[in-house]
């Protein structure tokens, strides 16, 4: 049974349609990654599964309990991770817990066991009288992921969990994320990373302008969508090359700025051709999530 | 808008202990700080001005100062913390927002915030109670203990109120208009510093609807030692206001936050 299933959700803003015929589903044990660019539909999509919002059309089901009809009921047993930090500056580490421990109904007994394993779980026992403006952007991610778990939640939603990270602080949240699935905890994800996607998604689906565009586990994806081989091109000679060989030599070919990105099957071939022109520089990589989120959304800016 | 009724649980009150953490942290500057400026009011006119005037309905200016004091002060903190410290909350450190994600829902969450503000605020009308006591200025110390209770009372209609401005405001700076356009004028018009019957007929019909001089209305002959007449009146009206205010903060916050 799904720990979460959505059906032809949709929310609109005046003329601006937000989510446009969204289905969403979820097994237990699993992680999901919403990825989609500014403006997708992201997070008013969590909004609505968490209850805080409700679609203009379409069901909700969160852990058996019908959204928003009973979102209280679903919000005990969900944990959330926001995009941006709200936790207490007035409090320190510890006593964000205790607070936040407190909105769920756990009483002091269960809190005095919660939070120290919790503090142990985001590496921040030594920390826990700090207060959270001594914090670091890391440590605060940490402790806001701890806060998520103090109602030992079955359903996970993280907005951006690593936005702002340096890669060691983001590696971290990645391992705590791993452990948490390995518990056999459900996640549901949003990212710009497709990186961590990658990483963490058992299944990723697409969205753009509100709409699941596609959806699978990463490697289905990038082997049913994409050229296996991509070739950035760049250097002075890049805008030739592209303009005489570019159209018979790749299967496809994307310019952003000056950098040609040339997708084929037939990686090891082109290469020896590149390497024979001079004035040109050039990496050869297996494609990624990356390469299909961009061939599926576009190159162009989403603000 | 949606006005569907507010729906109650028990459930706001780790909001009311939240807000309470913060405020033992900070207890000693609040205090003096909700307290210094109204104490200060009533003692240097209390005494200042009091010298030169003749008594005042009855009683020595201090005397009647007093009364108005405790509920302008529990006025005064009561629309700081909905305003001020509420808004901190809401829009810059987005505490709501976490606290939204949780089993709370908006009613549980402004329930609580606007127990707590009538809780901070009978805080502060109580410290000017301590006064009075400390001068002797009241008449008979068992009926002044009725202050406590309306002093809440007094708190839930102003936090009410509050609430409203705070679901309204885009920045601090919008709260100016609710001082200088509400606040204010009741300061000035509701009988805090001369009996309202003392007011060109056209403000005394004025005063009598707003809410602090309903609240004086109950205060003062409880400091004068005599039973308020139409108290139970008066005590309807602070209702209203603050069940009206809170039903209406939010209708408002959920247009705000739950879009």
């Amino acid at each position: 049974m799904a720990v979460l299933s959505a059906r032809g959700l949709c929310k609109r803003y005046g003329a601006t349609e937000v989510v446009r015929g969204l289905d969403l589903e979820l097994a237990p044990g699993l992680c999901l990654g919403l990825l989609g660019p500014n403006g997708a539909g992201k997070t008013t999509t969590l909004r609505i599964l968490l209850g805080l919002v409700e679609p203009d059309a379409g069901s909700v089901e969160v852990l058996g309990l019908p959204v928003p009809r009973a979102a209280r009921e679903a919000r005990i047993r969900i944990g959330v991770v926001p995009q941006m930090d709200n936790l207490d500056p007035d409090f320190s580490v510890r006593e964000n817990l205790l607070t936040y421990g407190r909105y769920f109904g756990l009483g002091a007994a269960a809190l005095a066991t919660r939070i120290p394993a919790l503090l142990d779980f985001a590496g921040l026992t030594t920390k826990a009288d700090a207060r959270v403006p001594t914090l670091s952007g890391g440590m605060k991610r940490r402790l806001t992921l701890a806060r998520a778990l103090i109602n030992d939640p079955d359903l996970l939603f993280l907005d951006e969990p690593t936005t702002g990270l340096d890669p060691q602080a983001r590696h971290v949240i990645w391992q705590g994320l791993r452990r948490l699935l390995a518990q056999g905890k459900t996640i549901l994800l949003t990212t710009h990373f497709m990186e961590e996607a990658e990483r963490l998604c058992d299944r990723v689906a697409v969205l753009d302008h509100g709409k699941k565009i596609a959806e699978g586990a990463p490697r289905e994806l990038i082997a049913g969508l994409i050229e296996p081989t991509v070739v950035e091109i760049h250097g002075d000679a890049a805008e030739t090359w592209a303009g005489t060989h570019g159209r018979n030599a790749c299967e496809r070919l994307e310019q952003a700025g000056e950098t040609w990105f040339c997708y084929t099957r037939e990686g090891a071939a082109l290469v020896d051709s590149l390497a024979a022109t001079p004035g040109l520089r050039f990496l050869q990589r297996p494609s990624n999530l990356e390469d299909v989120f961009l061939k599926l959304t576009g190159r162009e800016l989403r603000d | 808008m949606n006005f569907a009724a507010p729906r109650f649980s028990l459930r706001f009150v780790p909001v009311w202990r939240r807000n309470f953490l913060v405020w033992k942290k900070l207890a000693l500057p609040s205090i003096l700080g909700n307290l210094a400026d109204p104490m200060l009011y009533m003692l240097g006119l209390g005494y200042g001005l009091g010298r030169l005037l003749p008594d005042v309905a009855g009683v020595p200016y201090l005397t009647f100062l007093a009364a108005g004091t405790v509920c302008y002060s529990t006025m005064n903190s009561a629309t700081f913390e909905t305003l001020y410290s509420g808004f901190s909350r809401m829009h810059v450190q987005k505490t709501w927002e976490a606290i939204l994600n949780t089993p709370l829902n908006l009613d549980d969450l402004l329930m609580g915030e606007w127990v707590w503000a009538a809780s901070k605020s009978l805080l502060s009308g109580v410290a000017i109670l301590l006064v009075i006591w400390l001068l002797q200025l009241q008449e008979n110390w068992l009926l002044t203990l009725w202050i406590v209770p309306v002093a809440f009372l007094i708190g839930l209609a102003f936090s009410g109120l509050g609430l409203v401005m705070t679901a309204l405001s885009p920045s601090y700076d919008f709260f100016m208009y609710y001082f200088t356009l509400a606040i204010t004028p009741m300061v000035l018009l509701c009988g805090v510093f001369y009996p309202t019957s003392q007011l060109p007929l056209l403000l005394q019909d004025i005063s009598s609807v707003l809410p602090l001089t309903h609240a004086i209305d109950i205060v003062r002959p409880l400091v004068l030692g005599h039973i308020p007449p139409a108290w139970a009146w008066h005590a309807l009206v602070l209702l209203a206001y603050g069940a009206g205010g809170f039903w209406l903060a939010l209708a408002l916050t959920r247009r705000r936050l739950l879009k």
